[in-house]
C-alpha cells in the first residue's frame, strides 16, 4: 500500500535533511518531487495541484524559515495536509435504531462488489450482527451462485431472487423477510457511471430499500478517472462511504486521496486479499503516516492481535519469560507470519522501515526463504527443536538432506536462532504483543 | 472504425476533446505544451510517457518550423501512433488447435473477454473448447459454462478448488479427440505481486506446451482501461512470468482513456490486439493504433 510513495518521499526528505536551511527554491524542488510521486501514485492531477499549493502556502511562510529543522517542518505540513485530505477520524458504518441496517454496494464492473459483500457480511457477523446477503446482481452470469457459495462458506444466508429477475422485484422480496436480520447487504450489478439506464435503476433500488449506507467499491489500481466515477455515483445515488479493494497488490492507491479530496466521501474499509476475512477498517491517520514513511505500528499490532490468539500469545510469552524460546516456538511464529500477509507489507508497517523494505528481499524471495526455514525445522526431531545445541555436524547434514537444502542453510538458520534467543532476554522486559511484533521485525531484518 | 469511435465517443467528448480544442487555437502558445502534458497525464498516459510525447512533438515542430496549430496536431498524432505501433508477434496460425491463455488481475474482465474471443471464433465456424482454469473464485466455472452455452463451445471444468493444470490437461485431451480448432483457457484473476499464483501460470503454460500437436500457446493479458499507473507494473510482471503475446484493453466504453497502454507499448513492446467496449458478446473490436489515436484526437 502506497509503499513506493513512502519510499520516494523518504528519499526526498532525506535530501532535505542534509541541508541546513531551506529556501523557497528547496521547497519547490521538494514539492516537484512530491508532485511526481503523487501523480505516479494515480492521485488526480487537479487534486495534486491543489494539495501542493496548500502545502507550499504553509511551507513558504515564516513557520518553516524560522524552524530549526526545516525538513521536519515540511514533513509535518505534508503529513497534516494528507491527514486532512484523507478525512481525520475513521468513520464506521451508520448507526440504525429499531430496524435492520441496510447496506447497498455499488460500483463499476470488476471493482470487487460480490467479494466485498461477503467480506462485509462476515465482518458484521463477527461483530455480533445477524447479516443477510442479497444477490441483487441478477444479470451477470453466475453472480448469484458466487454470492451463495461465499455465503455458505461462512454460514451466512443469501437471498436469491432468481437469475435475470428484475433487481427491483428482488428488493421487494427481501423487504418482507428483512426483519429477521440486523443488517441486510445488497450486492448489485457492476455498471458504468455514464450508463443512464443502469444508473437510473440504481436510483430506483435506493428509493425502494432506503439504505442506511451506500458504499462504492473502488479498485485500488484505478487511475485518473476515479474522481469522475466517484462523483457521478455520488451525484446520482448519494454515497455514504468508499471501500478500497485490492489493496494487497502494489498499486499506490492514490485514488483514495483524490476521491476523498473531491467528493468528501469517507473511505470506510480496505480489501487486502481474496480471502473472505481480508477486510480491514480504513484509518486515515495511519495511511497518512505510512505515506510519509512514519510506519503504521497500530495496524501491525491490531493484525498481530487478530491472528495470535490470546492463548497462543500467553504461551509464547510464558516460554520467553522462562527463557524457553526454542525452534518449535519459532516455527509457530513463522506460521503466524504467513497468516499476517506479505512480508514487505508487514515490514512496511514498522516505523522507519521504508529503507529496510527497499533492501529486503521482495515478497517472493521472502516467501521462499520462510518456506525453506520451515522445511529445515520440520526435518528436525522434537528433541533437536527443543534443544538446538545438540545439533552436531552429522545431524546438520541429515537435516539438510531431509529438507532439501544445503548445509549452509541449516547453519545460517541455527546462527540466526542463537541471536534471536539472545534478543528474547531483552524483549521479555517489554509487554505482550508488542514484543512479538518487535521480535518479528528483528527477525526479518536478520533473515536478510 | 465506426465501432471504435463509438466506444471512445464519451472519452473524446469529455476529455481528449480538450486536446483538440487546445490545438485549434491559432498560434502555438508556450502554455500549450504544459497543458498538453497535463491532459495526457489525466488520461493515465503517465508522467514519463506524457513528457516524452510532448517533447518529441515539440522538437519536431521546432525542427520542421511548423507554425500551423493543425499541423501540431498531426505531429502529435504521429508521435502517439508511433508509440502504439508495436509489431505483432509471430503466431503459428496453421497448426490446430490454436491455444489462447487469458490472464489478468482480478476483475479486469477475463471471463467476459474469453466469451467474446470464443464468440469470434465460433462465428467463423471454428470448433472451440473452453477450459475453466479459474478453480478459485466461487462460481467462476458456472459463469464460463453459461457463456459456453451462449456461443456454442464445450466447457471443460473440474470441481472448485481443483488443480488448474489438470483442467487444462483435460481440455487439451478433449481438443485432440474432438479435433478442435481452438482452446481458450480462462484463468483465475491474480495480482501480479502474488508469487505463487504467478508461478501457477507458468505451470499452466507448461502443461499446454507438453501437447506437441498443438500450436504454442498465445497469452492474452486482459487489462481494465480504468487502470492507472499500476498497469505498467502488471504488464511487466505478467510479461516476465509468461511472455505475454498481446493485450486486450477492456472496458473502454466508460470515460477511462486507457492511456497506460502508451507506457506499456513504449517500454515492453507488447502489442494491443483488441479493445472491449461493452458487456455483450460482440462488444470486442480489433485494436488499430491509427484509429485509436484518431478517435481520441478527433
Amino acid at each position: 500500500m502506497l509503499d513506493d510513495l513512502t519510499r520516494r518521499l523518504t528519499r526526498i526528505f532525506h535530501v532535505l535533511d542534509g541541508k541546513g536551511k531551506l529556501g523557497e527554491k528547496e521547497i519547490d524542488d521538494a514539492l516537484r518531487q512530491v508532485r511526481l510521486a503523487l501523480l505516479e501514485a494515480d492521485v488526480n492531477f487537479r487534486v495534486v495541484k491543489e494539495f501542493l499549493s496548500r502545502v507550499r502556502e504553509r511551507a513558504v511562510g515564516e513557520e518553516v524559515m524560522r524552524s530549526l529543522t526545516p525538513a521536519q517542518q515540511i514533513i509535518k505540513i505534508v503529513h497534516e495536509e494528507l491527514s486532512t485530505t484523507l478525512g481525520g477520524e475513521s468513520s464506521p458504518l451508520s448507526q440504525v435504531d429499531g430496524r435492520p441496517a441496510v447496506i447497498l454496494l455499488v460500483g463499476l464492473q470488476g471493482s470487487g462488489k460480490t467479494t466485498t459483500a461477503a467480506k462485509l457480511a462476515l465482518w458484521l457477523k463477527r461483530a455480533g450482527q445477524r447479516p443477510l446477503l442479497v444477490a441483487a446482481d441478477t444479470r451477470r452470469p453466475a453472480a448469484i451462485e458466487q454470492l451463495k457459495l461465499l455465503g455458505a462458506q461462512q454460514d451466512i444466508p443469501v437471498y436469491d431472487g432468481g437469475f435475470q429477475a428484475s433487481p427491483l422485484s428482488v428488493c421487494d422480496g427481501v423487504l418482507q423477510m428483512a426483519e429477521k436480520f440486523t443488517c441486510v447487504i445488497f450486492d448489485t450489478q457492476g455498471r458504468l457511471h455514464v450508463d443512464e439506464a443502469m444508473m437510473g435503476e440504481l436510483a430506483d433500488i435506493k428509493a425502494k430499500i432506503c439504505p442506511s449506507d451506500v458504499l462504492l467499491t473502488v479498485d485500488a489500481m484505478i487511475g485518473q478517472d476515479a474522481v469522475k466515477i466517484a462523483q457521478e455515483f455520488h451525484n446520482r445515488i448519494g454515497l455514504t462511504g468508499l471501500i478500497l479493494t485490492k489493496m494487497d497488490g502494489d498499486a499506490r492507491g492514490g485514488a483514495a486521496l483524490s476521491i476523498r479530496f473531491v467528493s468528501g466521501v469517507p473511505i470506510k474499509f480496505i480489501g487486502v486479499g481474496e480471502r473472505v476475512d481480508a477486510l480491514e477498517l480504513f484509518h486515515p491517520d495511519r495511511l497518512a503516516s505510512r505515506v510519509l514513511g512514519m510506519g503504521d505500528m497500530l495496524t501491525l499490532i491490531e493484525k498481530a492481535e487478530g491472528n495470535f490468539s490470546e492463548q497462543q500469545s500467553r504461551e509464547i510469552e510464558k516460554k520467553m519469560r522462562a527463557g524457553k524460546f526454542d525452534l518449535e516456538t519459532l516455527l509457530e511464529q513463522m506460521r503466524q507470519l504467513y497468516k499476517m500477509g506479505s512480508l514487505s507489507g508487514l515490514v512496511g508497517m514498522l516505523p522507519g522501515s521504508s529503507k529496510l523494505v527497499s533492501s529486503l528481499p521482495d515478497d517472493e524471495e521472502g516467501q521462499r526463504r520462510l518456506k525453506k526455514m520451515e522445511a529445515i525445522i520440520l526435518s528436525m526431531t522434537p528433541e533437536e527443536r527443543h534443544s538446538p545445541e545438540i545439533i552436531d555436524g552429522s545431524r546438520r547434514r541429515r537435516i539438510a538432506r531431509g529438507s532439501g537444502t544445503i548445509l549452509q542453510d541449516v547453519n545460517s538458520l541455527l546462527n540466526q536462532f542463537r541471536e534471536m534467543r539472545k534478543l528474547t532476554g531483552i524483549l521479555s522486559k517489554q509487554k505482550g504483543i508488542k514484543k512479538n511484533a518487535g521480535m518479528m521485525g528483528k527477525y526479518l531484518e536478520r533473515s536478510r | 472504425m465506426l465501432g471504435i469511435e463509438k466506444g471512445i465517443l464519451k472519452s473524446r467528448q469529455s476529455w481528449f476533446g480538450k486536446v483538440s480544442r487546445l490545438l485549434e487555437r491559432e498560434r502555438i502558445e508556450e502554455g500549450v505544451w504544459d497543458e498538453l502534458e497535463e491532459l495526457l497525464i489525466s488520461a493515465d498516459v503517465g508522467m514519463e510517457t506524457a513528457i516524452g510525447l510532448v517533447e518529441s512533438t515539440r522538437r519536431r515542430v521546432s525542427r520542421e518550423k511548423i507554425a500551423d496549430v493543425l499541423q501540431v496536431r498531426a505531429v502529435l498524432k504521429e508521435e502517439m501512433i508511433k508509440v502504439l505501433d508495436v509489431p505483432r508477434k509471430e503466431v503459428d496460425v496453421n497448426t490446430r488447435p490454436q491455444v489462447v491463455l487469458v490472464t489478468g488481475v482480478n476483475g479486469s474482465g477475463k471471463t467476459t473477454s474469453v466469451a467474446k474471443l470464443a464468440y469470434e471464433a465460433t462465428s467463423q465456424g471454428k470448433r472451440v473448447i473452453l477450459a475453466a482454469a479459474d478453480t478459485f473464485r466461487a462460481a467462476a466455472s458456472e459463469q464460463l459454462k453459461y457463456w459456453g452455452e451462449q456461443v456454442g463451445a464445450e466447457v471443460i471444468a473440474h470441481r472448485p478448488g481443483g488443480d488448474p493444470g489438470a483442467v487444462v490437461f483435460d481440455a487439451m485431451e478433449a481438443a485432440r479427440s474432438r479435433k478442435a480448432d481452438m482452446v481458450i483457457v480462462d484463468t483465475a484473476g491474480r495480482l501480479h505481486t502474488k508469487f505463487n499464483l504467478m508461478e501457477e501460470l507458468k505451470k499452466i503454460k507448461g502443461v499446454i506446451s507438453r501437447f506437441d500437436f498443438a500450436a504454442p500457446p498465445g497469452v492474452v493479458l486482459v487489462m481494465d482501461a480504468t487502470t492507472g499507473q499500476n498497469g505498467l507494473a502488471q504488464a511487466r510482471q505478467f510479461a516476465r512470468t509468461i511472455d505475454v503475446t498481446n493485450i486486450l484493453l477492456a472496458k473502454l466504453d466508460g470515460t477511462a482513456k486507457g492511456g497506460i497502454v502508451f507506457a506499456i507499448c513504449a517500454e515492453l513492446k507488447i502489442p494491443i490486439a483488441y479493445i472491449g467496449v461493452g458487456e455483450g458478446l460482440q462488444d470486442m473490436l480489433p485494436f488499430v493504433p491509427e484509429a485509436f489515436v484518431e478517435a481520441i484526437l478527433a
